[in-house]
């Protein structure tokens, strides 16, 4: 593969790629680590051709280092991305994603009659269950248990 | 000597309590039968709170609560209370009402809600339904009476008949009694089929079940038989006349039962068994909601009490 097929994006200097996101997923990462609310430049690209997925999406960020914690959150819509912490346009780590045991105060939860969505106290959280590589989430409160792309899309 | 394990703790959902913990419930449960106590809970306050109505449970929680001596305050319909009109959140109505009492039984229409109360009460919380949710004691009850009808828990043959997708009951015995090596029988309509992740829990516990397809059929194989009903509300009236026949339990039904068979429902049972069952022997429902007081003054004797 030549230099020029593989930057389909434009490369940064600085920041954050986000790279084999599953195709169409990419929004919704914009959205949970509202990087939209910041004034650093953001490149977005969709349905990129990729070997592994036939098509990827991928985001970079610059300026911006994504933390362990929001990695492992990233890990439940795209548990085959790879984060690229890049500094003077080189990778300079490599962020392992893993998921994580709990995610609190990202998601509603898809039962509309769950209490998190009346009262205030109430933060969203739920328990990450790995059942042999099918992943779902149960609800601290209602104890409703979802298939991971209902909760990721109710985002 | 150690305080029981139960002491001081929140009873929100039956699937953290272990094994060990629901046989403690059973057994106390049992001793309070044969030896009742009036004063496990003296000079304590216990919080009756039903923000929706439950006649039954309400009743049952409150009988056992005065049974031991304890005094209630509380309500039975939130839409009587100016809790509701004033737009109060729940969470500091519970902190307020937790302040008083000793501890909260406490029941509301929305899932999760129990939960809600204990994250901000420093009191025990027990939830006596939340939604469509958890009902812990409405399972202690049904294992208090399995327990005592069988004389054991372990290696119960039971068939779950009716309703076996919305019932909130079925889940949570069926759940628990995975705990106890069940072998188990399902027979519903097939749009009422027991949920999917409810028949997971079975395969990872290694339960037997089989799916049936008439009540005679399972009669002969199970020590106890449960019913539940039916709501015409779910079917059009042909095909509920339909179905009707098929998961009705009468007196003729019981060709080949075993002695030791009990037939339990949790009430309100409509006309899903037949008024002739219930002086056959094999009858127990009635017996099983009066165990309700019993299993729930086990329940709060031990959340109250170091030692019972």
């Amino acid at each position: 593969m030549t230099m020029k097929s593989q930057l389909q994006v434009e490369a940064i200097r600085q920041g954050t790629v986000i790279d084999h996101i599953p195709a169409g997923q990419a929004l919704n990462i914009l959205k949970l680590f509202h990087f939209l609310d910041t004034k650093d430049r953001i490149t977005v690209g969709f349905n990129l051709p990729s070997k592994a997925f036939g098509h990827k999406d991928i985001i970079k960020v610059e300026n911006v280092s994504i933390t362990e914690e929001q990695s492992n959150q990233l890990a439940l819509f795209a548990p085959k991305a790879t984060v690229n912490i890049i500094d003077d346009f080189k990778v300079v780590k490599k962020r392992q994603l893993s998921l994580p045991e709990r995610i609190t105060n990202v998601f509603k939860c898809p039962n509309s009659n769950c209490i998190t969505h009346y009262e205030p106290v109430a933060i969203s959280n739920f328990k990450i269950i790995n059942n042999n590589g099918k992943i779902q989430l149960k609800c601290k409160y209602c104890e409703k248990v979802f298939d991971r792309e209902i909760v990721t899309n109710n985002i | 000597m150690m305080a029981n394990p139960l002491y001081h703790k929140n009873i929100i959902s039956i699937s953290e309590l272990s094994k060990e913990e629901l046989e403690l419930i059973v057994q106390t449960a049992f001793k309070l039968k044969s030896h009742p106590r009036n004063d496990l809970l003296k000079n304590k306050l216990i919080g009756s709170c039903f923000f929706e109505a439950s006649t039954r449970t309400r009743l049952s929680f409150e009988t056992a609560v005065q049974r031991l001596g304890g005094n209630i305050i509380g309500f039975s319909d939130a839409s009587n209370t100016s809790l509701a009109k004033k737009g109060e959140t729940l969470a500091d109505s519970i902190r307020i009402i937790t302040s008083y009492t000793d501890a909260l039984i406490m029941r509301h229409y929305r899932e999760g809600a129990a939960r809600l109360a204990a994250d901000v009460s420093p009191v025990p919380i027990i939830n006596a339904g939340d939604g469509s949710n958890q009902h812990p004691s409405q399972t202690l009850l049904d294992l208090f009476t399995i327990y005592e009808t069988q004389g054991r828990l372990d290696n119960i043959s039971i068939a779950f008949v009716g309703d076996l997708k919305y019932g909130r009951t079925v889940h949570s015995l069926s759940q628990a009694l995975c705990k106890y090596n069940a072998k188990i029988y399902l027979v519903s309509p097939e749009s009422l089929a027991m949920p999917e992740y409810i028949i997971d829990e079975y395969k990872e516990n290694n339960i037997e079940f089989h799916v049936a397809n008439t009540i005679e059929e399972v009669i002969p194989k199970v020590d106890i038989l449960y019913m539940t009903r039916v709501q015409k509300e779910r079917f059009d009236e042909t095909e509920y006349r339909h179905l009707r026949a098929k998961f009705v339990l009468s007196a003729n039904s019981f060709v080949g039962a075993k002695d030791n068979l009990k037939v339990l429902h949790p009430l309100p049972r409509i006309d899903e068994i037949t008024l002739d069952v219930d002086t056959t022997p094999y009858a127990y429902y009635f017996q099983q909601a009066a165990n309700g007081v019993f299993a729930r003054q086990a329940l709060l004797s031990l959340v109250l009490n170091e030692e019972v």
